[in-house]
């Protein structure tokens, strides 16, 4: 075996022909210019056209080719082949619905990023020009706006594993929480109300997989943290 | 067979920053708007936008619109109409504003106002020095601009069709536009989308370029359809390079970078740019300094084991500075370059990154063909806004910081026009001609029923490397005629594409052998367009036409004279015509064309 020759498994389901799903291994000669996994499974398409999986931005920002690399969620576009072992095992993210191979229905996950109010409330009358922010009131919106909902995190919570319907999941709380931090949001007291739920907020038990898998480097733990701390100081 | 029909008010195809811009205005004023997107919301291609938005908010130094209108058609090497760029640049700082208001993170200045940084060709009083008119989000702004929208989109009960390609156009024998059909990827199920207005937000069309900035969903599909429906396709011959894309994986590196104080180098540590542009050195527009990097290389000043990139420097403005202004930056140099960029400078090379041609339009987005004697008439409910679109402010160069700001403005008036039309003129639903999805139908069954032939990818990839091959930056009246066959040759490839895969359920490969049928249309109106124009003039730089700047006639080889005019490229009989610049802007004086240095 030449030493670019790599060996994938890949989950494998059409429901169209599959009766059920299955695991099947592809060798593959790698071109020197494969760089990251994303190439490679663009290589793996053009021998086997019916493998199926979302792309699109191949630089991380689009947030479309999450999936389970190895075990461990992640973009297909920033995992460099150099980091993963000589097999590599390729599965769709879990605990959705798979659609097909690679590509789940992702409408849990929306559902519950739209149930955050998504948006910024603000019903004074509008300014000519800006509402103006100092750059500290702004500095708190990093580490919050920069969510691509690639759904790496949500999908790797065991809490979200078991109630999808009911437990927000991590990167709808981050969602929440950036606009509680902002300082043009006026709805902070209603957002807390929306999350004041044994299954919506308190369902994060601080397993804190989320972090440990976010390709944006996000901390949606911490985030989750706050909003608890505020729900607590607004109980005494 | 007839199809399942839906019947809107509007049908939205494209929900990146234009589409969803205008689907705010629609869905705000109570009309039923369906928008088809190949992918989810998010996941467009604006939000690959880096660096700003321009306008003339004038936070950071003394700045006005008519500053930016003059950069607009410089930077345009007078292609750009100067009504629709008045149109623009006076709109701007207002539709900033209002972005800011939806909830926009912008990066803020001391005072609480929002940030803004220098950018390529952007200049205070008519060309004097560089001035910061970029409203930037770190260098985010596409990301943070496109969340934003989508955001207020959901605010608003916009009705998304997420993962739904459209595939064709379909117009009545009165050449009226009454909708589209479209494949819905999950199911594999067709259906026709019946509208009073159809709106066009598609995108452009990157990936007919082998080294491309662009994302894989960036196949020209509005192109495709507009073309195939017989609506001609404005300035294709117009393709920007992006400076700074890292080479070998074309990943986007913005100007802001340079904003920020980047400098380009080439294998001597030099700072070329001086030479080529005195006064905004590396801050001139696009065309101009990838074309300065391509001169280092080709005389032999280039980086790296084959000389053929030159190295961008961030090395002197501090860790602190990078990581507060350009995070992505750093990131994406260390993930694709594999370079710490505050230690190390990153290697670029000019990159495909921009259609400024596409589907020609007015200020109100509606589309425009030529009628018997030439002038412009409206094509019935159909308009078009966003990078498939030309309406055309960025003429043969689009200026950094103009796209995001076309696409709002743009968007936003679209969708203006659009609610006046249907609440105050009582436009109806037209009746669909009996064979309004026999095309859609005709190329799917030729898909379904491929036995053998090529793969799709194997043919997109002939145009690809032709595309790289015959209009690259600099062009030469050889190689684009060569060119011409060569695209020829391929598009008969194009009808005999073998697809394997026939399940229903979301069968990627048969999007991706639709998308070439839109590929190769794209590909044909470029080259054919660029072989034509036998000029220099913005990014179409021709060696054959190169003249010195003090040429009497035709300085740095533009000639106003017979090619200051756009081309119109018409699908059947694979033919060109032409119509006027606007040289008359809306309220101030022309700009008067002059040799274009900086």
């Amino acid at each position: 075996m030449s030493k670019n020759t790599r060996t994938f498994q890949v989950y494998r389901y059409d429901p169209d022909k599959d009766a059920k799903p299955y695991m099947q291994t592809i060798e593959i000669e790698l071109e020197s210019t494969d760089r990251m996994l994303l190439d490679a499974l663009l290589r793996l398409k053009t021998k086997d056209e019916t493998i199926s999986f979302r792309r699109s931005c191949r630089e991380g920002v689009c947030g479309s080719d999450a999936m389970n690399i190895n075990g461990k969620n992640g973009l297909a576009c920033l995992t460099n082949l150099n980091d993963l072992p000589q097999t590599i095992v390729l599965r769709p993210l879990p605990g959705l619905p798979v659609v097909r191979d690679l590509i789940v229905d992702m409408t849990d996950f929306f559902n519950q990023y739209h149930s955050i109010k998504p948006y910024l409330v603000n019903n004074s009358p509008a300014p000519e020009k800006e509402r103006l922010q100092s750059p500290e009131q702004r500095d708190e919106l990093n580490g919050l706006y920069e969510c691509i909902l690639c759904a790496c995190c949500s999908t790797s919570c065991p809490s979200f594993w078991w109630n999808p319907d009911k437990f927000v999941g991590p990167a709808g709380l981050l969602a929440a929480y950036r606009f509680i931090a902002d300082t043009r949001d006026e709805a902070t007291a209603s957002r807390l109300d929306n999350l004041d739920d044994p299954y919506r907020l308190f369902r994060c038990h601080t397993i804190m997989n989320c972090v440990d898998v976010c390709p944006k480097e996000l901390n949606p733990t911490k985030a989750i943290g706050k909003i608890k701390e505020m729900l607590a100081r607004r109980a005494i | 067979m007839a199809l399942l029909t839906k019947k809107y008010d509007v049908v939205v195809v494209g929900a990146g920053g234009s589409g969803l811009r205008a689907a705010l205005q629609l869905s705000e004023a109570g009309l039923s708007v369906a928008v088809l997107s190949k992918v989810f919301p998010t996941r467009s291609h604006t939000v690959a936008a880096q660096g700003g938005i321009g306008a003339s908010l004038g936070n950071m130094s003394e700045d006005n619109w008519h500053y930016h209108f003059y950069d607009t058609v410089k930077g345009s090497d007078w292609l750009g109409d100067q009504d629709a760029i008045e149109f623009m640049c006076r709109q701007a700082a207002q539709n900033v504003y209002e972005l800011e208001h939806f909830g926009m993170p912008f990066d803020r200045n001391a005072d609480g106002t929002i940030y803004q940084r220098p950018f390529g060709g952007h200049s205070a009083n008519y060309g004097e020095k560089p001035v910061p008119r970029a409203c930037a989000a770190a260098d985010r702004t596409g990301h943070a601009l496109l969340h934003t929208l989508y955001q207020r989109n959901v605010r608003a009960n916009t009705q998304f069709f997420v993962e739904w390609m459209a595939l064709d156009l379909i117009r009545d024998s009165e050449g009226d536009v009454l909708g589209v059909t479209a494949l819905e990827m999950e199911t594999g199920e067709v259906m026709t989308l019946q509208a009073k207005v159809t709106l066009f937000a598609t995108g452009g069309a990157g990936r007919i370029f082998a080294a491309s900035t662009n994302a894989f969903i960036n196949t020209g599909d509005g192109l495709g359809m507009a073309a195939r429906a017989g609506i001609p396709l404005q300035d294709m011959e117009f393709w920007q390079f992006h400076p700074t894309g890292v080479a070998g994986a074309g990943v986007l590196i913005t100007e802001g970078v340079r904003g920020e104080g980047g400098i380009l180098r080439n294998a001597n540590g030099e700072r070329f740019m001086e030479r080529y542009a005195p006064t905004l050195k590396d801050l001139a527009p696009r065309d101009f300094v990838s074309r300065s990097m391509d001169q280092e290389i080709k005389e032999g000043r280039g980086v790296g084991p084959n000389k053929d990139h030159v190295l961008l420097d961030v090395t002197h403005i501090g860790k602190e500075t990078i990581m507060k202004r350009l995070p992505s930056i750093f990131e994406i140099a260390k993930k694709f370059a594999n370079v710490d960029a505050s230690k190390e400078p990153i290697p670029v090379v000019p990159t495909i990154h921009y259609q400024m041609g596409g589907i020609p339009t007015n200020i109100y987005g509606q589309v425009v063909v030529p009628d018997e004697t030439g002038a412009n008439k409206v094509v019935n409910g159909f308009y078009a806004v966003g990078e498939c679109s030309c309406v055309s402010v960025h003429g043969a160069n689009r200026l950094g910081t103009n796209s995001l700001l076309d696409l709002v403005v743009f968007g936003r008036s679209a969708g203006n026009h659009i609610v006046d039309a249907i609440k105050h003129s009582a436009l109806n639903h037209k009746d669909l001609p009996k064979d309004a999805s026999d095309m859609t139908e005709a190329r799917l069954a030729r898909l379904e029923n491929s036995t053998s032939g090529e793969y799709a990818q194997d043919v997109a990839d002939n145009i690809r490397a032709s595309m790289q091959k015959h209009a690259a930056v600099f062009r030469t009246q050889e190689t684009m005629d060569k060119g011409v066959v060569s695209i020829m040759d391929i598009a008969e490839q194009v009808g005999r594409i073998h697809l394997r895969d026939k399940s229903k359920v979301f069968n990627t490969a048969r999007v991706e052998a639709l998308e070439v049928d839109n590929l190769i249309e794209v590909a044909k109106a470029t080259m054919v367009s660029a072989a034509a124009r036998h000029e220099c003039r913005g990014a179409h730089s021709v060696l054959d036409y190169e003249h010195p700047e003090n040429h009497p006639e035709h300085p740095l080889g533009r000639n106003d004279k017979e090619w200051m005019k756009h081309t119109l490229w018409h699908r059947d009989g694979n033919k060109l015509t032409y119509k006027p610049v606007q040289m008359k802007p809306l309220t101030v004086d022309t700009v008067p064309p002059k040799p274009r240095t900086f």
